[in-house]
């Protein structure tokens, strides 16, 4: 799978060519070093490319990883992320270049996506705290809000039977910990590609924070 | 921040028109798409708010047809939008003037400014 790793910048809304409104988010994507290739023949075992984004601090990251690094000639990186069977014949490459890749090369955002693409895009959920159960899984709550009822309205009802089974079962749906999840968009669209800045401009809402690493797949 | 608003510049072709305030009357030409053909149709009403910032910019217009209010949201840099002109200036005291919603007959007349 092709993709890139990038960062969540924030969201806009642009008119596309039929004139329509869109709300879309920019997401600064690349350049990304590939820091390591790893080859079903080699000892990995599998086809993968490893990529890196975003700068770090040199103190703050371990001797091992700027090892790591320095064999790809780039300085300490904030994120790596592995692509699983990364086809470089479908990157686009400039007139007269080739699109073989080596370590230590970079992979900019115009290489893979064009407009019109439809992608995918993985991120950490916003996190919410500790919900109850109709803003984490959606139930509507108990009973009226007048006729001498009170205290139900958000209420999770039963979670179960009496003395048979005698339990609550695993994984019945409780208040708790929501959002910060790994969270996957599919079908999202390219509007617009902005090589000299990095940036792609993606059709709708994506998951996570400004400021957020999403992995963006094609 | 820098580049959304790169992005704005990139995709949003920004057009001149007078500038109006909230108070102010003016007369928008839309154009409307019917199938293949393109006709212009105007709004003409009140100002009531100017909403947001340079490219996402809005405005609210307000008119009375045959009796019922009307509002219509514009965005500012719409391809829709042909033309604006400004037929008269309002004096206000508000940047929104909601309250011209309530109110009826002689009492919801901005009053004009004069230079």
């Amino acid at each position: 799978m092709n993709g890139l790793l990038g960062k969540k910048i924030g969201m806009t809304s642009v008119y596309d060519n039929t004139g329509k409104y869109v709300a879309c988010t920019v997401i600064e994507a690349g350049p990304n070093v590939i820091t390591q290739v790893k080859t079903r023949e080699s000892k990995d075992g599998y086809d993968a490319l490893q990529l890196a984004f975003g700068d770090a601090k040199e103190k703050n990251t371990s001797k091992a990883m700027m090892g790591h690094f320095s064999k790809a000639n780039a300085g300490a990186k904030a994120d790596v992320v592995e692509f699983r069977n990364f086809d470089f014949s479908q990157l686009i490459a400039a007139e007269g270049e080739s699109v073989e890749k080596s370590v230590g090369d970079t992979i900019s955002v115009d290489e893979i996506f064009k407009e019109g693409d439809t992608i995918s895009v993985v991120g950490t959920s916003k996190g919410k705290g500790f919900q109850g159960v109709v803003k984490r899984h959606g139930f509507a709550g108990v009973g009226d809000a007048t006729h001498g009822q009170h205290n139900r309205q958000r209420a999770p009802g039963s979670i179960g039977a009496a003395s048979y089974p005698a339990k609550v079962f695993k994984g019945m749906r409780m208040a708790g910990r929501t959002g910060g999840d790994r969270v996957k968009i599919k079908n999202l669209k390219v509007i617009k590609v902005f090589s000299e800045k990095n940036i792609l401009l993606v059709k709708g809402a994506i998951p996570g924070h400004k400021g957020s690493i999403v992995i963006v797949e094609k | 921040m820098d580049a959304i608003k790169y992005v704005q510049e990139q995709m949003i072709t920004k057009s001149e028109y007078p500038t109006f305030r909230p108070g102010d009357t003016i007369s928008v030409s839309v154009k409307i798409k019917e199938g293949d053909k393109e006709r212009i149709q105007i709004f003409k009403g009140n100002v009531i708010q100017l909403n947001g910032e340079g490219a996402t910019k809005t405005f609210t217009v307000r008119k009375m047809s045959s009796g019922v209010g009307v509002e219509r949201v514009f965005p500012l840099n719409s391809p829709f939008i042909d033309d604006i002109k400004i037929l008269k200036r309002g004096k206000v005291r508000r940047a929104k003037i909601y309250y011209i919603r309530k109110l009826v007959g002689k009492k919801a007349r901005i009053k004009e400014k004069r230079f």
